[in-house]
Order: C-alpha cells, then structure tokens, then sequence
C-alpha cells in the first residue's frame, strides 16, 4: 500500500540541532542509555563530592562507636520501626536549634549504618534526646507514653522491659560492622557479651576496661531489675548515648571548613 | 459532525505540519510547545545558572565552589540565632545580672522570665511534670505546697541547675533510699506493717489486724532519720513527707511496699549542661510562681 505524498512534513529539516532528540525518542535502548548516563552524572555529581570533601567528612571530638548494649539498643529501635516517627538529625535552622539544641553534624551519624536521620516527625526530633531525661522516665514512657504524657499518640511497648535481651549475636553484628568501616577492634568483638552485661549493672570491677574502650558509656543499673538486661535497658543505653558524644563547648564549627 | 471535527486538524496540519509518522492513515501532528511553557523552561535554566553562582553548588577537586553570596547554612543559622540574642538581649542580661529575688519583684522582670520559663518548660519539663506542671507518679506536682528539695526559688533554682541524683553533674542532689525489700534489710511482714503505718501517718484506713506497734518500730529504726520521727519529711535529703496526704507514687499499700522493697529516688537532669544561665533562673522564677512557690 502506497501513501499519499507528504506535502505537510514538518517544516523544519529534520537535521537540525533541535530535531535531534528524536534520535532518543525513536529508539527506546539509545533512550535507555540516555537516562542512565543523565542521572549517573546528576549522582556523581552530588553523592561523590560527599565521600572526599572535608568539610562533609570532619572529624570530630568525642565520637565512638557504639557499645555493644547500645549497638542491642539500635537494633531494637530499628526492629520497633521507631524511625518512622522520629527523626534523629537536628537541621541548622533557627527554630530547631532553639528546641532542641546545636545542630547535628554529619560525625555524629558516621557509625550508624544505616543512619536514623530521617524526615517524618510525628513524634519529636531525638537526635539530642541522650541525658534529657532520667532512665525511669524512659521505662515508663516505653511502657506507656500516655502514664507520662496523656496527649502523646504513641504506642506503648510494654514488652521491651519484659524480654531478655538477646546479645549472643551481637559480637557478630560489630563485626559485621567492622568490615564496614566501623573501627571495632577484635578485642572489643570478643568482649561485646560482657562488656554488654557490665553496661548494664554496675559492675565495678569491669568498669575501666569497659570505659577505656567505650569513654563516656553510662554504666548504671538501667532498670529496677537487678542482673537481668531486658530490651528496655538495651533501648534506653541507646537513647541515653544520642547526641551526648560531642562536646559543644569545645567544638568550633569553623575549623573544618575548607 | 465528523466533519466539523476533521476540518480543524486539517487546518492545524496545514500550520504545523506532521512529525512524518503515519499508522494506517493516522499521522502525528507536530504540534510545537506552547510559547509561555518554553520560555518558563529557559528561564529556570537561567535561574539555575544564576544560583550557580550565587550559592554553594560546585563540588572541585578538594574544595567547592562558595558561590558569589558567600551564604553556608551553618552560618546562617549562627547569625538567625545571634539575631535572636540580640533581640532578646537586654532582657536577658538583666536577667542574669538580677537576683532571683529582685526578679519576682520587678513586674517587667517577672513577666520575661515567667514567659521564657514557660516556653522552656513546656520544652523540657511538662515531658515528666506534665504539662500544668501537675506532675505524674513519681514526677512530682510543682503546684503545691510540697516540695521535696526545698521550695524556696533558691532552693528551685539549685535543683534545676545540678539536677537529683544526676551522676554526670558532682553537686547534684543526692540521696538513695536503700532498697530494703530487695536487699534483704526487712523482712516482708516488717514491711506490710510499716505501710501500714505509713498510711496512718496522714490518718488513711489500715488493713484489719495490721500490726501498727511493729510498723512503729520499724519505722522509728529505719524511715525516721530521713523522713522524721511523724513522717515529716527533710528537705535536705529530698525525703518526703509522709504525713500531708500528698504522695509521690501513690497511697496504696501495694505502691508503698514496692517504694520500700526497691528503694531509690527519682532522677532529674542536671539543666545548667543543657540551657543556658538566664533560660535556668527564667525556669527557677516560673516554677516558684506556679503557685506552690515558698
């Protein structure tokens, strides 16, 4: 079948500079490739810089990595899914920084894989919630937010403070995260049960060993049952730990700025 | 109507021609984008080289690009809350120069600072208080009359900055009520019968056939060195009182022996590390005036 002539081709030679785009669009693999090679550049170009600029990798004063009974602590705040209502990243603006205090930097996350900064909160920022209030503020809240705020809308898990807290695999977990990077030593892999269990009372003869790998952990007794580690306590020596390890009366948030 | 229709894609097909497809007869206008949408387009992509320019945005070899504005979010945020400072400047410098006393008694003084420690409180404190300061179980109210560290502003004001039994600051308040239960010091019928005598304290029925004489005793060898020979508590070790019917963690005889069997306290953070100088006295000022205040 023959067509009629088309004497209404478009009027400009397709030839053009403008007209050659439809060499993507008339061919979806040259297409494909197109959008590959545009957002890879859209993505080195932003992610990459992040990895080698020092102003984006500072090194700052007071950050560790977590204990194993703080590490136990994530993983539970992970497994609850407590992310999905609070944030932990305090952003520089000016409201924030009035409520909840200087804001977080980019140091103070370099441990957590993954981070918790988040971007919903429908419940309160926690990224400086640590030593804001007292352990048993914590347990009741967990038990039930609304015993010590009636208007607050989360839920209760009173079964944290009723389970053991299971740490046999958490030497495991610092490993594991050791080859990402986390500077865990074999020694503190291999006292991650102990050094968990001493956190949680207050045991004083491990102590100094425990606070020379770990400056700065609380090692308290966590909750009222003396030598049992629930996932209340393990929780609670998290959120006690968040945004406590810098000291903003010695930074200087000019000195990394380059 | 067919016709109606077909005529004006004749026209347009005419004035803008086809894109030179044609599917069974059917071919594709190659209609151009509408003018204004075009323009909008080129202008963002000139706004985008603008900001270029102006702002942050050019990742190098070891550094980037500050753009022409020298604008960086750290220090804007610095200079929006030395703004802030400096509006509240005055205010806050005389409150920090004045006394907790001179506060309360200078009208303009007392509102700035019952205003600051409102905002502040409804920030940091109604978490535990609540949020009229009314108090929960084991969080005690702060607008009565019983007050566990003194309830002088002096007496607030030291509480807030070194906080109770709060490790991290060395003159915090402290004091540990021994676990007697837990720790083995008495014996479960030594405890019953003291809470039962405890509820008698502040005149609440006992249970039938408590054995008073030996909660007596109990209490006089164990309680009274902290909470008084009546139950009158001390100020000085944050020992409640135990015969004004207002309780901490409750009057029931179940919550007394578990007070008894796990000992303790309650525990408060230490303000001065966390708000500033004047936030604290604001804060001391509001909690004095709630009502309660001595």
């Amino acid at each position: 079948m023959t067509h009629p002539a088309q004497p209404s081709r478009s009027p400009k030679p397709s030839s053009t500079l403008w007209q050659k785009h439809q060499v993507f669009e008339k061919n979806s693999i040259i297409l494909v490739i197109g959008i590959l090679v545009a957002i890879s550049i859209g993505g080195l170009v932003e992610v990459l810089p992040l990895f080698y600029l020092k102003s984006t990798i500072e090194k700052v004063d007071g950050i560790r990595p977590l204990s194993p009974l703080e590490l136990s602590g994530r993983n539970i705040y992970l497994r609850e899914g407590c992310y999905n209502c609070h944030s932990q990243m305090i952003r520089p603006l000016r409201d924030e920084v009035e409520r909840y205090g200087h804001y977080s930097l980019a140091a103070e996350s370099m441990y957590d894989h993954p981070f918790q900064w988040g971007s919903k909160r429908t419940g309160p920022d926690l990224a400086r919630v640590g030593a804001k209030y007292s352990d048993d503020w914590h347990r009741d809240h967990l038990r039930n937010p609304r015993s010590v705020v009636p208007a607050s809308i989360m839920p209760g898990y009173p079964w944290l403070e009723q389970t053991p807290l299971d740490i046999a695999h958490i030497g495991d977990n610092m490993a594991v995260l050791a080859v990402e990077g986390v500077p865990y030593t074999p020694e503190m892999v291999a006292a991650a049960i102990s050094d968990a269990k001493t956190q949680g009372s207050a045991d004083d003869a491990a102590t100094p060993a425990f606070a020379g790998r770990y400056p700065k952990a609380i090692n308290r007794d966590l909750g009222g049952n003396v030598g049992r580690l629930t996932e209340a306590d393990a929780l609670i020596a998290y959120l006690q730990l968040l945004g406590t390890q810098v000291d903003f009366k010695l930074y200087d948030d000019k000195a990394n700025i380059r | 109507m067919q016709d109606n229709a077909a005529k004006p894609a004749n026209d347009k097909k005419a004035s803008v021609g086809t894109t030179g497809h044609e599917w069974d007869g059917i071919q594709e206008l190659n209609t151009p984008l509408p003018r204004w949408w075009l323009w909008t387009l080129y202008a963002t992509i000139i706004w985008a080289f603008a900001y270029w320019i102006a702002y942050p945005a050019i990742p190098l070899v070891s550094s980037f690009t500050k753009g022409a504005l020298g604008w960086s979010s750290r220090e804007a945020v610095v200079a929006d809350v030395r703004d802030l400072q400096t509006l509240r400047g005055p205010m806050t410098a005389k409150i920090e120069a004045t006394s907790l006393a001179e506060i309360e008694s200078t009208p303009e003084l007392l509102s700035f600072a019952r205003a600051q420690g409102a905002a502040a409180f409804a920030v940091n404190c109604s978490t535990c208080h609540g949020a009229g300061a009314q108090g929960a179980k084991g969080y005690p109210n702060l607008n009565d009359d019983d007050w566990l560290w003194g309830g002088t502003v002096d007496a607030i004001h030291l509480t807030l900055q070194h906080g109770i039994r709060w490790d991290a600051d060395k003159d915090t308040r402290a004091s540990m009520m021994p676990a007697f239960g837990r720790d083995g010091i008495l014996k479960p019928n030594e405890i019953s019968a003291t809470a039962d005598y405890v509820r008698s304290l502040s005149d609440l029925p006992v249970e039938k056939g408590a054995d008073l004489a030996l909660g007596a005793t109990v209490f006089a060898a164990n309680c009274a060195a902290c909470h008084g020979e009546k139950g009158e508590g001390l100020q000085d070790v944050g020992a409640p009182k135990l015969n004004d019917k207002i309780w901490l963690y409750g009057s029931d005889k179940a919550l007394l022996i578990e007070r008894m069997t796990l000992g303790g306290g309650g525990v408060m953070p230490a303000w001065s590390a966390r708000l500033d100088a004047p936030t604290v006295k604001s804060l001391a000022v509001y909690v004095h005036t709630l009502g309660g205040g001595q």
